[in-house]
């Protein structure tokens, strides 16, 4: 049997390393993949806690459906951005993307 | 340890290496094959939590849809970060803010009482249940249809963003 620690410290982990990669990387993809390596993380957790605490109820399965769908929404609309902005400055660089920045 | 234990151990460590992979990676095309890596390993741990659906609904969305996507993004931007570092010049001050956020979500996970032993065992029709309950006005029909229109308009924006203008 595994304990539920074991789920929710691999969760928070690979949590950090999704931050870790928001912060860190340049490649405005990059970032976005980042993004869902946390939610991905959170993923685990919830689908966890329905497993070990209320697994009669489909609370922690519904809600993980439900970041399924924002996931590929943020993806779809991520993405169209950052094409748009290498269309029109032809850069992905998040360190140059300061067109809002004074 | 049980065999079940060791399983858990070597799924965890692919999906941990693959998310390492996917932050560090020079070439962003092998950064995404990590992430496709890292979402494989967490289909396998919802299948070890006998969540089948959602095990099912991981590899059709994140592998089959969304790595799709970003990998399309990876070669519509190809060759623009070729000369430019791959992290920016805070990264060392990201290292220490991640491992603090780690170590405050541990000391947390730690100093909370989790009910010890064997969970409950899943009911039988845990997938019929699922479903239903998605349904049920009582439950999450609201949210169900805000997010079928929160799907629609994020498509219809997406397209209107990355449309050529001219």
């Amino acid at each position: 049997m595994i304990p539920l620690m074991w789920y929710l410290i691999v969760a928070a982990m690979l949590f950090c390393i999704g931050v870790f990669g928001v912060l860190a990387r340049r490649n405005a993809v990059a970032i976005l993949m980042s993004v869902e390596l946390m939610l991905n993380a959170v993923n685990i957790n919830l689908v966890a806690f329905w497993r070990y605490l209320q697994p009669d109820k489909m609370v922690g399965q519904a809600f993980a459906a439900f970041v399924f769908v924002v996931a590929a929404a943020e993806a779809a609309v991520g993405l169209a951005l950052i094409i748009s902005v290498y269309r029109n400055r032809n850069t992905v660089d998040a360190d140059n993307i300061d067109l809002l920045k004074w | 340890m049980t065999i079940l234990q060791a399983v858990f151990i070597l799924i965890s460590l692919i999906t941990l290496g693959g998310g390492l992979f996917t932050v560090t990676a020079k070439n962003l095309f092998h950064a995404a094959l990590g992430l496709i890596l890292s979402l494989a390993g967490v289909a396998c741990m919802f299948g070890l939590l006998e969540a089948s659906f959602l095990a099912g609904a991981q590899v059709l969305i994140y592998i089959g849809a969304i790595a799709i996507l970003i990998i399309f993004a990876v070669m519509l931007t190809r060759g623009v970060m070729g000369a430019y570092p791959r992290t920016n010049d805070q990264w060392s001050y990201a290292i220490v803010v991640s491992l603090a956020l780690l170590a405050v979500l541990i000391v947390t996970l730690f100093r909370f009482n989790w009910p010890p032993g064997a969970p409950a065992a899943v009911p039988a029709d845990s997938i019929g249940l699922l479903g239903r309950s998605l349904v049920d006005p009582a439950l999450y029909a609201l949210p169900f249809e805000i997010a079928s229109v929160l799907l629609v308009a994020a498509l219809i924006g997406s397209i209107y963003v990355a449309r050529d203008k001219r």
